[in-house]
């Protein structure tokens, strides 16, 4: 749902901009103490491996296609943060280098698909984690949250659009709003199995890479509240 | 960076090279040689800017960039469309990773200096190695 130039309007893509800005810069600071041998190749490949996968469009109903997204699967590897910065690295390669995205649209792009779909979404999971309090090292409660939550990041993230699509008087929201988050409620189920089967393969693999379980029931947020180490 | 580049190439190191080398290897299969193949039809948007009669909006926009690279995942010049998309995403694999980890050195450096600032005592000039 990468949006072109001139399906917004400039007060509606200048106050995306800013705030995507703003939270790109606030996230550059979060992630300072985060940054070891660890995490800095890690950012690189999950950059990587979401850009190749969002690459690979597959046929929903009504030739319509849809892509991965990558935003809660960034966010459940690498903690909320260094998850949404990979978005935003994404976004900008995609954007600059291959067209993909308008310039002016930049802004709106991180903050649907990083902001919304990325901490928007993976805070609402943590929180439901929280709530629900399974036990630290629960596997299967993280996959079944993981599921479910990114399936709802592509839903909130095309909601989002359908709303900055209406600000910008491009088109009503009564219309927008309905065929958008129809169509993306069934690409969310793609984005729920990959991101489902990726984690899982790396928890498999090597558990100590994926943030979300070694931090499971940790608020990504709070200020220093989250583990140095 | 001197620490950081002892923990990246010890021998407790060697598993996670492993797993970054195997994750490597998928994405670059899948952009170079999946991504050809993949659905064409238009996505989510386009594909509801068209039902709803707005996709003019975009098209009669000047893009604000024109000075992509590899416009449309297709590396200009190569004649054969599959090849043309496996190449971009070659590329593209390329820059994600580089800017990825650009970025997370860049958040590691300055972080070095200001807890180095903070701690007040060092106020001799070191080199920062990139």
């Amino acid at each position: 749902m990468h949006i072109p130039d001139g399906f917004l309007d400039p007060k509606t893509w200048g106050a995306l901009t800013a705030a995507s800005a703003g939270t790109t810069g606030y996230a550059l600071y979060k992630v300072r103490e985060k940054m070891d041998e660890k995490i800095i190749p890690m950012l690189g490949i999950t950059a990587a491996f979401i850009f190749a996968a969002q690459m690979l469009n597959f046929p929903v109903a009504g030739g319509t296609s849809g892509h991965f997204l990558g935003a809660m699967l960034a966010c459940v590897l690498l903690g909320a943060w260094p998850g949404f910065l990979v978005m935003v690295v994404v976004l900008v390669v995609q954007c600059l280098f291959f067209a993909d995205g308008g310039l002016t649209a930049l802004g709106a792009n991180v903050f649907n698909m990083a902001v919304v779909a990325g901490l928007l979404s993976y805070f609402l999971m943590v929180l439901a984690r929280k709530t629900l309090s399974r036990p630290l090292g629960d596997k299967s409660s993280l996959l079944v949250t993981t599921a479910f939550f990114s399936w709802l990041s592509v839903v909130l993230a095309s909601a989002a659009c359908s709303f900055e699509l209406a600000i910008s008087g491009t088109v009503p929201l009564s219309t927008v709003l309905p065929a958008m988050v129809g169509v993306h409620s069934v690409i969310g189920i793609g984005e729920a199995v990959i991101t489902t089967v990726v984690v899982a393969v790396v928890l498999q693999a090597r558990p100590d890479l994926v943030d979300a379980y070694r931090g499971a029931g940790v608020l990504p947020v709070p200020a220093g509240g989250e583990e140095a180490a | 960076m001197d620490g950081l580049r002892k923990k990246l190439f010890s021998r407790k190191s060697l598993g996670l090279w492993i797993f970054l080398g195997v994750a490597l290897a998928v994405t670059v299969g899948l952009a170079v040689f999946v991504s050809p193949w993949a659905s064409s039809s238009p996505d989510g948007l386009e594909k509801v800017a068209e039902e709803k009669g707005f996709s003019g909006a975009a098209e009669d926009a000047e893009p604000a960039w024109s000075g992509s690279p590899v416009p449309d995942y297709a590396v200009r010049g190569v004649e054969n469309e599959r090849v043309a998309t496996g190449l971009s995403g070659l590329i593209g694999v390329a820059v994600t990773v580089a800017a990825a980890v650009g970025l997370g050195l860049l958040a590691f450096v300055l972080n070095r200096i200001h807890t180095r600032k903070k701690a007040g005592g060092e106020t001799r000039e070191q080199p920062i190695e990139t």
